[in-house]
């Protein structure tokens, strides 16, 4: 019963604000939601470590330690996101860019989300993991392109058109891969574990069809190059909360399912095939936003393309496929998904107290926001990978494992990227941080403003994590122990 | 007889892609659109009557009124509202070249669906190429048309052609739940990017993606 509890409860948390709108009582069940998820993922945890892994009923849902810890990483970043969400509307609907309306259609979006998100991670089917991926697609279209300005709308196609294309390959594959396990004795249908057990037995060219079919359509809803268009624009003109969801774990849910891929490619076709196919991917994302972050002029793309490195870099540690890459990788999931998550809902207040997202308009950020810059400020050293945030650590396993892996090259070409991603974050973040402020007229007429106190744990989970992990170590060792294949 | 009638669903549906390719009128691209859901119907019911499985009789019904009703309807609804502009005026890549690109795209499939032919030869497996040729130009008209209408007839023709390669591989049958869930995914984009198309056309004035000029590095 644990197992539907992450789903069940985000959709009764829609149909709570689908029926009662937004009001007092209503403001803050998002957040009791996601709350309840983050709780019922501890609990899970703790469960699979003991006893192993857990199976609903019906066969149709099935949690590992992996399931587990994916789970927590979308409690985590659903509650920060949700806890920042009543203050944003407040302000924005004070403003008059939203009515209480979009508030609430808001509210229930964003609950389907987070239900289809768990739904993604708990599935036991590789058919239903797509079916939930496809679903976060088709529930937030209408929440990137709420503003229904032309740059949101136009962000919202893109989306759309972009990913549902791309997932739609991953069907393809899907159907493919079920066709070579029907033609191998002993396996029927998509459950990943029987899939995983006889793989070795899978006709190796059928199943080389089926695994670039769905890297390639995963890897377009992971934000990974070449089908990563759509990324930059929704991130950008989605509203901040939804830019922290679809940035802190969106992506990492598609990666989740190229993991569970990759076991299986592993085992049929051994290492060396999607280690080719994620490294090529990993370091053109790297590449891609390496050149587009040098004299980026908006903000929210910036944090949008650093995305895109993030992930290209948890591929890469994918690729390489050590017990240490995976475990780097994971926590790399989770430290980026906390940091992401707290920087572009400080980009949404930016955004809200100064009117614009052009890194040029806004100056002098430190002296008229204090609390606000420096939360944004220690956002992005987390972002960048400087110790004692969690993404330090994780950086330096990833890059570790690819030596001793023997892709010293590959490792060296995606650490001299990293670097550069890293100066040209510092020197954007530097030019809103720092300097004179603007005179007083064209300063936003709202005072100094508290940071939500979301954000600041965020941050001071991402610290924790880094310098004492507690019991996560032990949960990411169960959590990569299926997915090396050594063959 | 099962085989000769396989095979002429599948020349119909490479037909209609290639139809779909070569007109530029819109209402005339929905109704070939149309046409080539019933033709997917008919591809199953072929097999539904080769299986003589009642299930999968079911299922072709299904695709008839999805794919040859409900869907070309919804386009057509947005075709309704786009008032003047109902022709793709000015695709990136022109009438000739669009068809010799099939045609290459052809030959493609056919090459990269080998392992899957050889894998389990039969009348079924022999026709899969057709389908992925299907996936392939529904992947071509959704890069080269400019139009939202005209890119969303392209994401259904892919849809069409993994549908066929779908039925042509698994007669069992991937599972009610999984079909289920991808029919109902479907038919929710495809009602997601029509009130977008609409949306687009309230914010843009007209639905020709060379406005769409707002995103940009």
């Amino acid at each position: 019963m644990t197992l539907l509890v992450p789903v069940g409860v985000p959709v009764l948390g829609a149909l709570v604000h689908l029926l009662f709108g937004r009001r007092r009582a209503t403001t803050w069940a998002g957040a009791a939601s996601a709350a309840v998820v983050l709780a019922t993922a501890v609990a899970l945890a703790v469960r699979v470590s003991r006893s192993g892994p857990v199976t609903a009923p019906a066969g149709l849902l099935r949690a590992d330690a992996l399931s587990a810890f994916m789970l927590l990483v979308i409690g985590a970043v659903g509650l920060i996101a949700t806890a920042a969400t009543p203050a944003y509307f407040r302000t924005e609907v004070e403003a008059g860019r939203a009515t209480t309306r979009t508030a609430a259609r808001h509210g229930v979006l964003v609950q389907l989300f987070l239900a289809t998100m768990a739904l993604a991670v708990l599935a036991a089917n590789l058919g239903v993991v797509w079916v939930a991926v496809e679903a976060t697609t088709i529930v937030t279209a209408f929440l990137v392109g709420q503003r229904r300005t032309r740059a949101s709308v136009e962000a919202a196609w893109k989306y759309v058109v972009i990913c549902s294309a791309g997932i739609a390959l991953a069907l393809l594959g899907t159907i493919v891969l079920n066709f070579a396990a029907a033609h191998t004795p002993g396996t029927a249908g998509l459950d990943l574990v029987t899939l995983s057990a006889q793989a070795p037995g899978l006709d190796p060219g059928v199943t080389r069809i089926a695994i670039v079919l769905l890297v390639l359509g995963f890897g377009t809803k992971a934000g990974l190059a070449p089908l990563h268009a759509w990324l930059p624009d929704a991130h950008s003109q989605a509203p901040a909360p939804v830019s922290a969801l679809m940035s802190g774990v969106l992506l990492s849910v598609a990666l989740y399912a190229i993991l569970r891929v990759k076991v299986i490619s592993d085992a049929a076709l051994g290492t060396g095939f999607a280690r080719t196919l994620l490294t090529v991917m990993a370091l053109a994302s790297l590449v891609l936003a390496a050149s587009l972050l040098i004299g980026q002029r908006d903000y929210k793309r910036m944090l949008a393309y650093s995305s895109i490195e993030h992930l290209g870099l948890v591929a890469f540690g994918a690729a390489i496929g050590s017990p240490l890459a995976l475990t780097a990788a994971l926590l790399h999931v989770l430290g980026h998904g906390l940091a992401k998550a707290v920087l572009f809902l400080g980009a949404g207040r930016v955004l809200q107290v100064t009117g614009t997202s052009r890194i040029d308009g806004v100056r002098g950020l430190l002296a008229r926001h204090p609390a606000l810059a420096t939360t944004f400020g220690a956002g992005v050293l987390a972002l960048i990978g400087l110790p004692p945030f969690s993404l330090f650590a994780s950086e330096l396993g990833i890059v570790r494992a690819g030596f001793s892996a023997g892709l010293g090259l590959v490792t060296s070409a995606a650490l001299l990227l990293v670097l550069v991603i890293a100066a040209a974050l510092i020197t954007g973040t530097s030019r809103m941080l720092l300097g004179p402020p603007p005179t007083e007229d064209a300063a936003g007429t709202a005072a100094a403003s508290p940071v939500p106190i979301a954000l600041a744990g965020g941050l001071l989970a991402c610290a924790v994590l880094g310098v004492a992990a507690g019991g996560l170590p032990a949960l990411l060792d169960l959590a990569t122990h299926p997915l090396v294949v050594t063959r | 007889m099962h085989v000769q009638l396989l095979d002429l669903a599948c020349g119909a549906l490479l037909l209609t892609a290639v139809l779909v390719l070569w007109r530029r009128e819109l209402a005339v691209i929905i109704r070939v659109f149309a046409l080539q859901g019933a033709v997917l119907a008919v591809l199953v019911g072929v097999l539904a009557a080769h299986e003589g499985s009642a299930e999968l009789w079911a299922v072709a019904a299904g695709v008839l009124v999805l794919r040859a009703g409900i869907l070309p309807h919804l386009l057509r609804r947005a075709l309704a509202g786009a008032g003047e502009s109902r022709r793709e005026t000015r695709p990136l890549v022109n009438v000739s070249a669009s068809l010799l690109a099939a045609a290459a795209l052809t030959l493609l499939a056919y090459a990269v669906s080998q392992p899957l032919v050889q894998l389990a030869p039969s009348a079924a497996t022999q026709a899969v190429p057709v389908g992925v040729t299907v996936v392939l130009i529904g992947f071509f008209v959704l890069v080269t048309r400019r139009r939202a209408l005209s890119q969303l007839v392209g994401f259904l023709l892919m849809d069409n052609g993994i549908t066929a390669v779908g039925f042509l591989l698994t007669t069992t049958g991937v599972g009610l739940v999984v079909e289920l869930g991808v029919s109902l995914d479907v038919l929710l984009a495809v009602l997601v990017m029509q009130v977008l198309t609409t949306r687009m056309r309230e914010t843009f004035g007209d639905t020709d993606l060379d406005e769409l000029r707002e995103l940009r590095d």
